[in-house]
């Protein structure tokens, strides 16, 4: 006897939803979920490349990891990245949208962006379109510290002398910030504009026609209608800082120097994993990056919530 | 959000401050103007050096005026990099590898997003939520894990295994921002469909995909960039004794430290600008689409 429920559209409907849902399903359970569920396992183990004999050693990674001098340097160093790279790109970008959207003034009773705007847009956004391994390596040449290399030599036209820019410890962090915010500026000038584009051009026609200057324009109208995405331009930034792991592997002296200079939690979690085959150290070494990004999410979705501005 | 009476208000008040406009605009976009040809210039120059110093001697790169044109122009250098560095090789290997892995992303995370968007049954949510939490872990806590677990199924340095886990590296984002955009899309046609008998999979093949098809181009340009400038998994997943199966990035990484050995500067570069070319011809052509497709992610 049959349940009423199982009617033959009720069989094809449920095989239909089983089969478009069983590849991806596998696929994203066996590559990615597992794998991260193992590492939370790892974490607690003394395991040791690939080798299936290791024993649970409890927190031991954990304490080890807090005595860890090179893992603190590496928090240090999100932590300064943190702090600089998003503002410094958010407000250059910022900068360069309002200038670009609606600094040129007013045509025919409407704010329009700066002559050759959309030339100006497709240029800056190409860094972003390039491999960060690409921009690393364009960068070992642009910053030589040889009065060769290219900024050096620009310097030179000045009288300035040659600056080791990735070979001074207290210069090699900023120098790869400066180059993570010459590759992300493009990409938030074009998000900020997005986000411009959406607020109603009356608004801005308004101000201005009450004669509001640029900076008026600028703080009091323009910031508060784009808070939004500024802040969601804010968290993605602040998770590109808990990785820099490809551009620091490639520009910095010694994979994260000079003298850990420059290190970072996914470089030296990569070099945990294929350079000393401490599996178990590096995932612990995981569970602390994750543990920093999702402390920053939160933190960052509570404080900068605000109001909306509806229009 | 665009509202079509807009000009008629203005153009009754312009007339009341003709001149406040014109004048900022002189002096203030004087400084713009600099401030804008500053950021042109600070990213063109390391992109059209990169070109110049391909034709180049090493002499004439480390000299005293290194920003200088090339004294003759050949093609020596383009030629030693292809034959030495491989790079033609690993870009053939990236396009194959993409091509995969980008086609099974899009097919299988359209399936999921659109079954987990328009149909209702137990699990739904779990599904769902297991998928997007994929978007708030950094690919580094499984570094070691992953490893071992295409070790354990045997692909470790195979192109399959490279396919197989950018496919699920990319699900989360995928699933995420296409099962929001098939919520978007009207139920009605579908449902005429399948009145007429229309069976499920007919529906979503021939109905919704090409309905999709705005959300399905963005979020493949998405897909195509991250996995084709991917870095961290080819050099964990694809090792050094497998070097003919290596990608694009992590052959230049490679080219970079070997440069240094052997130094062929002018190689180096024509290496990078071999690298850089196809992706520069690609964003010309389609660089609005690009823009959308990239900024689509951080959108509301």
């Amino acid at each position: 006897m049959r349940r009423g429920r199982l009617t033959p559209g009720a069989v094809r409907k449920w095989g239909f939803i089983a089969s478009f849902l069983a590849a991806p399903l596998a696929i994203y359970i066996i590559f990615f979920v597992s794998p991260n569920l193992q590492a939370l396992q790892l974490a607690l183990t003394n395991s040791r490349g690939i080798s299936p004999d290791f024993q649970y050693v409890g927190l031991d990674n954990f304490t080890r990891l807090f005595e860890d001098d090179v893992f603190w340097a590496a928090v240090r160093h999100h932590g300064l990245i943190l702090l600089v790279m998003p503002l410094v790109t958010i407000a250059i970008a910022l900068f360069f949208s309002f200038l670009l959207n609606l600094g040129g003034g007013q045509k025919n009773g409407q704010l329009s962006g700066v002559w050759g705007s959309s030339f100006y847009k497709v240029v800056f956004f190409f860094p972003q379109v390039l491999a960060v391994v690409i921009v690393g390596v364009l960068f070992q040449a642009v910053l030589n510290p040889q009065k060769s290399g290219i900024l050096n030599s620009v310097l030179g036209w000045f009288g300035i002398d040659p600056v080791g820019w990735l070979i001074k410890p207290d210069l090699a962090l900023w120098t790869i910030i400066g180059v993570m915010v010459w590759q992300g500026v493009g990409f938030y000038v074009v998000l900020f504009s997005a986000g411009m584009a959406g607020v109603p051009k009356e608004i801005f026609e308004a101000a201005a026609l009450d004669g509001a200057n640029r900076f008026t324009l600028f703080f009091k109208v323009t910031l508060p209608l784009v808070w939004n995405t500024v802040q969601v331009g804010w968290v993605y930034l602040g998770i590109a800082a808990f990785d820099a792991f490809a551009l620091v592997q490639v520009l910095s002296i010694d994979r994260g120097g000079p003298d850990n200079a420059t290190t970072v939690l996914p470089l030296e979690i990569f070099r945990q994993t294929f350079t000393y085959y401490r599996f178990g150290y590096a995932s612990a070494m995981g569970v602390a990056l994750v543990f920093l990004v999702l402390t920053f999410a939160a933190l960052t979705l509570r404080v900068t919530r605000r109001e909306r501005i509806e229009y | 959000m665009k509202t079509e009476t807009a000009p008629a208000v203005p153009q009754v008040r312009r007339a009341e401050r003709p001149k406040a406009g014109k004048q900022s605009a002189g002096l203030l976009g004087g400084v713009s103007h600099v401030m804008l040809v500053l950021w042109t210039i600070l990213t063109v120059t390391p992109i059209l050096y990169t070109f110049l110093n391909s034709f180049k001697t090493n002499t004439e790169i480390f000299g005293d005026s290194p920003l200088a044109l090339p004294q003759q122009w050949g093609w020596g250098a383009w030629g030693r990099a292809w034959e030495t560095s491989r790079i033609g090789e690993y870009l053939v290997n990236t396009v194959i590898v993409v091509a995969f892995s980008t086609f099974f992303t899009m097919l299988l995370g359209s399936m999921a997003a659109y079954v987990l968007s328009r149909y209702d049954f137990r699990g739904n949510r779990l599904i769902y939520t297991l998928f997007v939490a994929g978007l708030s872990i950094p690919p580094f806590l499984a570094l070691s894990a992953l490893y071992k677990v295409v070790d354990n199924v045997g692909l470790l340095g195979t192109h399959t295994g490279v396919v197989l886990v950018y496919v699920a590296y990319s699900m989360p984002f995928t699933v995420f921002f296409l099962t929001a955009f098939f919520k978007t899309l009207p139920t009605t046609v579908a449902e005429a469909a399948m009145m007429d008998g229309c069976g499920h999979a007919r529906t979503f093949f021939q109905i919704m995909l090409p309905m999709a098809k705005p959300g399905l181009i963005s979020i493949t340009i998405f897909n195509v960039i991250g996995q084709w400038n991917q870095y961290l998994l080819p050099i964990a997943l694809l090792p050094g004794d497998k070097q003919d199966k290596w990608l694009i990035t992590q052959g230049i990484a490679n080219i970079s430290t070997s440069a240094g050995y052997e130094a062929d500067w002018a190689g180096l570069f024509a290496a990078l600008s071999m690298a850089i070319i196809p992706i520069l011809i690609v964003y010309v052509i389609f660089q609005r689409q690009i823009q959308t497709g990239l900024t689509a992610g951080v959108g509301k």
